[in-house]
């Protein structure tokens, strides 16, 4: 299946090679810097390239391009998936996945590679397992290592790979046995010029954290699982239960997971926490444009509105933008025509904004476009569908864990338009 | 450059030198001497016998081949290391190993006899590392060797050594793939395995050695789709891909009916016009014709495997891995009716939240989708809008999307939409934006003017691609009706002065040569401009100019002649080729000479014949022949090592091939004369299940046919007696069902229990008329004998067990071997006796208590219980048993509970269930008990004493106590073996919440007369007309309820009293009888819950 591994950074070096077959020369990266060079934005170079004797699929992660080298049929999502899976892996060891994280322990990644692919098929992608395989590096480990020459690899046999359930290591102790579960929602919305909705939806996971002593089972119940409309489980999740009674059973893998992610169901009406006032105008034979932007909240059930960020590409047209945040902080990148205000939190009887001019280069004419402007924002203690657990509780073991539930609902990909609607609407309906 | 600063770049632990590598020409000699020296210096690390100092060698050396840098000249002094005591040491050096080894494969045989060893360890995780590196190494001399040892892991009783065979395989099969044959012969024997470790890795490896022979798969189908759910994903993804191919060979297509109907079907109309449509108009073009076909074909009947498979993979969409759900997406598209497949929708939805990539792959596939399935996405049409944040290719194939999903109801929605695209920034997106309102015009007539009047303003746009989109995509509308449009063309015609692009210029110039009648002003001026700049023009418009040169001079020859000659002069001096060939080629057609043939006669017919309008058609059109989700149907070309997915069969091949024989190896996989009723049970297989798990349903839909056919050989007998034993005979045979592993002796028993059957039915029917309240003496069946004896003492109670024992020897001719199994039998046995005492009046108060009182002291002889406590009050034989522990749940273990009506002596508060274990699995059980119980809050449970072992095939029976607070309210308990729990739950019927007292006529009056107003429940009813006799009556209500009777002077009167078990509150039922059935029904009792729960169900108990 998968042939070979290439890591290739932002400025085009191969910095990594790893061959799980038959060595691939380098050189077959070539077609992948042609098509890089052929798109405009780093995220363009199409995932699925065809060479004459390979074909390349590659992610963009943490700007590293991970290059997969097949020689036959294989579904390209099993490719891309297990990329992503190594992305995060390496996240996971290291803290970030960047280039000089790689290089520094490139021999650990080097590890990792080995036991997560056998000649190109998956081996052990489960966290868990190749934990016990290979230690994570630690600032300890690294001291104690270099003074002992002891080593990263794990001295028991890993057994993981032989249990019923891969997905957690044996013998887990801890003296202080908790478990967290955040329950992370996301709006994805668009708003139209008007401020009225075009579509919004909920999206929800639940990230776990568990620290358990032995082989807990836990069970977790919803107020109203009712709302969940479409859901993904990590494996660990008996789905039959779920079928039947709509409660999460499971034995959690040891640290953290994404227990859950789930679709609130589009009959429920999205509310939306924040309205936008906009008023971007350029117009004809002048070289200035106005730019006016208030935030304000709605629909927050009394939670304040937190880590507000705006961000908008402007038309190219602009040369730069003379504004005054009345909070916060904003910059203009006059190469890429981005603006970015930082708002911090909304104050309700003080709303932000934004205000001033936006310089044209002389003599261009007014911009076709109207900017989208984007927005981020977080609430706390809050799930925006109304979400809530109900209880959890744990089987198998003796011991009181202390758990802990947190909601947070976040701003998805959150946009609002400010498109002029071109004549067809009136000439046609 | 010293040696030691380059020593210091090959440790990657600092970043900073990493960086700096690059730097380096690598052809200067200076790398080259540097390489020699820093080679030297690992060759002395490596022989030292410091592991530390290995350990750094071999780390930098890993990060030498890491950056792809060459470090082969290293192999002799790394493998010296591959014995070595370090783990990392020894990891590293086989990472090098599997590396180099093809490259110097002499000296990657010095190390294969340390792998061999290995191969031989004890520990299975060793023997499996050893197998991986071993067969890793690409060495062609050690083929035998490897082939050897992956026929003998493929045997290991370890299934993860089992799995690294799998793994082995296609490493062999691509080193030699001579042993193909040998390699599929490990394969058949690995696919038989049933462990779902194994599973996805030989699946993988079948793939990649022989995915031709579907033949293996066969008798390993239904197991697959089994094991399917708890297989690894990644495997996962393998086996639903092969499945997907199998299912095509073997099965019928499910939605044959529809799929003629839409080849009949014209392209446009199928894939455009709404589902319905389609149909009906289908119907009425082609009805005769397919109703002929029709009506030869069968009725579509789905193979049950076809649904086994569709079923299995179904809970897989859930799955948190995107290929895991694109293969089940794609398995459902090629395999489903059409019916089913819109369940895909929702999952693929889900999946465009993910990484770009994966919205990249499965977008493909859905645009794919949408042209033949649209209405499946319809509902999520808002997922596609795009957002000015999404990658260019992301949106243009959302676009693609919304355009398949366009229809007369959505358009409107979608045009507004399209409308905000065209602002967009990025300039790619809007001209695939243009092409789409296009295609929407096409296809959708209603909105054709509406878009061609959009696309018109668009024109005046200032970005010049925008307009050059616009003419292009207008030149295809107008050619659809050209007339109707003339001012467009005239528009068009302005557009030559400003606008650059080559592809619009030429659109416009040849729109204006094909109408030239249309705007027979313009066109002429048109071509005198062009004819001016003819020789700036770019190629295709200079083809263009020439055409309509070429069209004007046909209709126009007076205006337009020396024009015409002009251009085709500079064209014949051109630098292309193409063009003065094109020159040339018209001048012979349009100018008359006297050397021109025939051909310029037809000059007009083949310059402006009416051409057809082009269909714009969707790029994903048809893609669906190759396999969704695969690498091939993403490019839209045959990928190496593609397997075609197969056409349907014309008829479904023979199923039976999927049938297991029974091996005697392998008993669990019994052969099934029916088979869809063992799959259902198969799937209630748990969800952590392995495939050892699968004995336990396979068995049991063997006990089912034979239980059925058991009651079926009963029921004569069953049906010559009375209604009121029906059920009990029913309880019989349930309870003979458990029992299947002693099925001999049954076919005995029945016979027995037949003839008795008989007998007592007929003895019956004669105390009913007599309505004798002593019992026969002169009958000679045994437990006449035994219910006279059992009122005195306990020595004849005991008699009466023995005696009980000698009748069942007597025919069965076989002691059984532990008296607690007895009970069981005994009551299917005794019951149809026993009841007569019970509803005799005679029954003083006296022989009630001291009974009891027996029963407290022989509390553990079950047997003498249940004789006794019928001779007390009930008939035990109606006692009704309940499910505690299905055998499937409790992976062969079963547990019944009945409420055995007997005092619990250690709790006078507590209400006695007995319960029946029955051990159906092949192993024995041991250390059955209770734990943990939770219960609500009051409840208390006296715990049965551990049973310390149930024999294979075995049944035991204990009593245990729950006070159950007056309620009906389940008991939650945990049943425990030494290796399994299981939560169970106890519900009691309300009548067994109480125990019978005996009350004098006026005892019960006074206490009635102190129940009355809110304590006093009435209820009117009509006796069936089988229960209009006393005798009836008392027995249908002491089944239902735990009472007693009181004496009483009335004929048509019966009254009962009892008191409820934890607060002995009193609890008084009358049932009073009028004419031709006509009863009322009284219950007096101070606990108004009980007292309405039993009004409910005596009443249900008197007239069913």
């Amino acid at each position: 299946m998968i042939h070979s591994l290439f890591l290739i950074n932002a400025s085009g070096d191969i910095f990594l090679e790893k061959h799980w077959k038959s060595v691939v020369s380098r050189s077959v990266c070539d077609y992948f810097f042609e098509a890089q060079e052929r798109a405009t934005e780093p995220e363009n170079v199409p995932p699925v390239i065809p060479t004459p004797h390979h074909y390349l699929i590659s992610v963009l992660r943490h700007r590293i391009y991970f290059v997969a080298v097949i020689q036959s049929e294989v579904p390209p999502l099993f490719v891309i998936e297990f990329l992503h899976r190594v992305v995060d892996t390496f996240q996971d060891y290291f803290g970030v996945c960047t280039e000089a994280a790689i290089k520094d322990n490139v021999v650990v990644v080097y590890e990792l590679l080995e036991e997560m692919l056998d000649n190109g098929f998956p081996l052990a992608t489960e966290s868990n397992i190749l934990k016990e395989l290979i230690k994570p590096p630690t600032i300890l480990r690294t001291m104690v290592n270099t003074i002992t020459g002891s080593t990263n690899v794990g001295e028991q046999l890993p057994t993981g790979q032989l249990s019923v359930v891969p997905w957690r290591r044996t013998g887990v102790k801890y003296t202080n046995n908790e478990a967290y579960f955040d329950v992370v929602e996301e709006i994805d919305a668009i708003i139209d010029k008007s401020g009225s909705t075009i579509t919004a939806e909920i999206q929800g996971v639940i990230d776990a954290c568990v620290k358990l002593t032995g082989m807990p089972d836990l069970t977790l119940s919803f107020m109203n699982p009712r709302l969940l409309d479409d859901v993904s489980f990590h494996p660990c999740v008996r789905f039959k239960r779920w079928e039947a009674e709509r409660i999460l059973s499971f034995i959690p893998p040891d640290g953290n997971f994404r227990l859950l992610s789930y679709h609130v169901s589009s009959q429920n009406l999205v509310a939306i926490p924040v309205y936008v006032k906009h008023n971007i105008t350029f117009r004809e034979g002048s070289s200035q444009g106005r730019f006016d932007l208030t935030l304000g909240p709605k629909q927050t059930m009394g939670k304040a509105v937190e880590s507000v960020l705006v961000s908008s590409q402007l038309p190219r047209g602009v040369l730069n933008a003379n504004l005054n945040p009345s909070q916060g902080a904003y910059t203009f990148d006059p190469v890429t025509k981005l603006l970015t205000w930082d708002v911090g939190k909304i104050n309700p009887q003080k709303l932000p904004n934004l205000k001033g001019t936006m310089n044209l280069q002389a003599g261009a004419s007014k911009p076709d476009e109207n900017p989208t402007i984007n927005i981020q924002f977080k609430i706390q203690q809050m799930a925006i569908s109304g979400l809530k657990v109900n209880r959890l509780d744990m089987y198998g073991e003796k011991y009181k864990p202390f758990k802990g539930i947190k909601y947070m609902t976040k701003a998805g990909k959150f946009q609002v338009r400010t498109y002029q609607h071109f004549l067809m609407v009136q000439t046609s309906m | 450059m010293s040696a030691s600063s380059a020593f210091n770049e090959e440790k990657m632990g600092s970043s900073s030198v990493g960086e700096a590598e690059y730097a380096y020409d690598p052809v200067s000699g200076k790398i080259f001497s540097s390489d020699y020296n820093r080679h030297d210096d690992l060759k002395e690390m490596l022989d030292s016998n410091k592991d530390s100092l290995k350990l750094e060698a071999m780390k930098r050396i890993v990060a030498m081949i890491a950056r792809g840098k060459n470090a082969s000249d290293l192999f002799p002094a790394v493998v010296k290391n591959v014995a070595c005591k370090n783990i990392e040491v020894k990891k590293l050096v086989y990472v090098y190993l599997v590396r180099y080894a093809e490259e110097q494969q002499d000296l990657a045989l010095l190390s294969i006899s340390t792998f061999q060893r290995g191969l031989k360890d004890p520990n299975q995780l060793i023997r499996a590392s050893a197998l991986r590196v071993l067969s890793s190494i690409r060495v062609t001399i050690i083929v035998p060797i490897m082939m050897l040892a992956i026929k003998e892991a493929a045997s290991d009783m370890s299934p993860y050594v089992r799995k690294t065979a799998a793994h082995a395989i296609p490493k062999l099969y691509s080193l030699d793939p001579e042993q193909k044959d040998q390699l599929i012969e490990v394969i058949e024997k690995l696919l038989a395995d049933k462990t779902t470790l194994v599973a996805g890795s030989v699946v993988m490896a079948f793939e990649e050695v022989c995915p031709e022979r579907i033949d293996l798969i066969h008798k390993n189908y239904r197991k697959l789709c089994n094991l399917l759910i708890d297989v690894e994903e990644w495997g996962q993804v393998v086996i639903i891909n092969m499945l997907t191919r199998y299912a095509r060979t073997q099965f019928l297509n499910p939605n044959l009916n529809e799929s003629l109907l839409e080849d009949g079907g014209s392209g446009d109309k199928t894939f455009y016009g709404s589902d319905e449509d389609e149909d009906d108009d289908e119907k009425e073009n082609k009805e005769k014709a397919e109703a002929a076909a029709l009506a030869k074909r069968k009725p579509y009947v789905m193979d049950p495997d076809h649904r086994l498979l569709l079923r299995n993979t179904k809970p897989l969409l859930q799955s948190r891995n995107a290929a895991v759900v694109m293969a089940v997406a794609q398995l459902y598209f090629h395999l489903a009716p059409k019916a089913e497949v819109g369940v895909i929708a929702k999952a693929l939805v889900r999946l465009l939240r993910s990484h770009s990539e994966v919205q990249f792959v499965v977008l493909q596939n859905v645009a794919t989708m949408t042209i033949r399935r649209r209405g499946m996405f319809e509902p999520y049409l808002k997922s596609f809008y795009i957002r000015s944040t999404d990658p260019t290719l992301i949106k243009i194939l959302k676009l693609e999307v919304l355009t398949n999903l366009a229809n007369e109801t959505n358009i409107s929605t979608i045009l507004r939409e399209f409308q905000t695209y065209i602002k967009s920034m990025d300039k790619d997106f809007v001209a695939a934006t243009i092409q789409a309102i296009g295609r929407c015009a096409t296809n959708i007539g209603e909105v054709r003017d509406t878009c061609l009047n959009g696309l018109v303003q668009l024109l005046s746009n200032r970005d010049e691609l925008v307009v050059a989109e616009s003419v292009v995509v207008i030149k295809k509308l107008l050619q659809m009706q050209p007339e109707k449009h003339s001012d467009i063309i005239k528009h068009m015609a302005k557009l030559t002065d400003n606008i650059q692009v080559p592809m619009a210029r030429a659109s416009i110039l040849w729109l204006i040569g094909e109408y030239c009648e249309h705007v027979p002003k313009i066109a002429p001026d048109v071509l005198r401009k062009m004819a001016k700049s003819f020789t700036y023009e770019e190629d295709i418009v200079k083809l263009q100019i020439l055409n309509l040169a070429a069209k004007l001079y046909l209709t126009n020859s007076k205006q337009t002649k020396l024009l015409t000659q002009y251009v085709l002069n500079l064209a014949k001096y051109d630098q292309n080729y193409d063009i003065r060939d094109r020159a040339r080629f018209i001048r012979q057609l349009i100018v008359p000479t006297e050397k021109s043939g025939a051909l310029s006669k037809y000059a007009k017919k083949l310059f402006l014949a009416l051409k057809p309008a082009p269909v714009l058609e969707s790029p994903f059109k048809d893609r669906d022949h190759f396999q969704l989700g695969s690498l091939s149907h993403l490019l839209n070309a045959k990928a190496g090592g593609y397997q075609e997915l197969p056409d349907w069969p014309e008829a479904a091949p023979d199923p039976s091939v999927r049938n297991v024989e029974v091996k005697e190896s392998v008993p669990e996989w019994t052969k099934c004369s029916s088979r869809e009723k063992r799959k259902e049970k198969k799937v209630e297989k748990p969800f952590y299940s392995d495939s050892e798990g699968e004995s336990g349903p396979t068995e049991s839909a063997d006990s089912e046919t034979n239980s059925a056919s058991a009651s079926d050989s009963a029921s004569d007998s069953e049906q010559s007696r009375s209604s009121s034993e029906s059920e009990e005979s029913d309880e019989g045979s349930e309870s003979e069902e458990e029992k299947e592993n002693k099925n001999k002796k049954k076919v005995v028993k029945k016979a027995v229990k037949e003839s008795e059957s008989e007998q007592s039915s007929e003895e019956e029917n004669r105390k009913l008329e007599k309505k004798i309240k002593q019992q026969e003496k002169d009958s000679e069946t045994v437990s006449d004998d035994e219910e006279s004896d059992s009122e005195s003492s306990q020595s004849t109670s005991e008699d009466s067990e023995s005696e009980a024992e000698v009748k069942k020897k007597a025919p069965v001719s076989r002691t059984p071997p532990k008296p607690v199994k007895k009970e069981k039998k005994e009551m299917s046995l005794l019951d149809l006796d026993d009841f007569e005492p019970a509803t005799s009046p005679q029954v003083t108060p006296i022989s009630t208590l001291l009974s009891n009182s027996l029963v407290t002291d022989l509390e553990g002889l079950s047997l003498s219980d249940s004789v006794l406590a019928p001779s007390t009050i009930t008939p035990s034989g109606t006692l009704k048993s309940y499910e505690l522990l299905h055998r499937i749940t409790g992976e062969g273990l079963s547990v019944e509970y009945c409420f055995g009506r007997q005092p619990f002596s250690p709790d006078a508060n507590m209400v006695a269930v007995q319960l029946q274990f029955t051990n159906n699995s092949t192993s024995e059980t041991k250390n059955l008990h209770m734990k943990d119980v939770k219960l609500q809050s009051g409840m208390r449970v006296k715990e049965f004493p551990e049973i310390e072992l149930l024999p294979a095939g075995d049944t035991a029976s204990a009593v245990m106590g729950i006070d159950f607070c007056d309620s009906t309210q389940a008991a939650n308990l945990q049943l425990c073996t030494s290796t399994r729990k299981f939560f169970v739950s106890i519900q009691p019927p309300v009548g067994e919440l109480m125990r019978p007292v005996f009350l004098t006529e006026n005892e019960f009056k006074r206490e009635q007369g102190q129940l009355m107003g809110m304590n006093e429940l009435t209820e009117k009813l009509i006796l069936d007309a089988k229960y209009r006799n006393e005798h009836a009556i008392v027995q249908r209500v002491t089944t239902a309820a735990h009472l007693s009777r009181v004496p009483c002077g009335s004929d048509n009167e019966c009254r009962f009293a009892g008191r409820t078990v934890t607060s002995g509150s009193l609890v008084l039922v009358t049932v009073a009888t009028g004419e031709e059935g006509v009863a009322q029904l009284t219950v007096n009792c101070e606990k108004m819950v009980i007292g309405t729960m039993l009004v409910k169900d005596i009443l249900l108990a008197l007239t069913q």
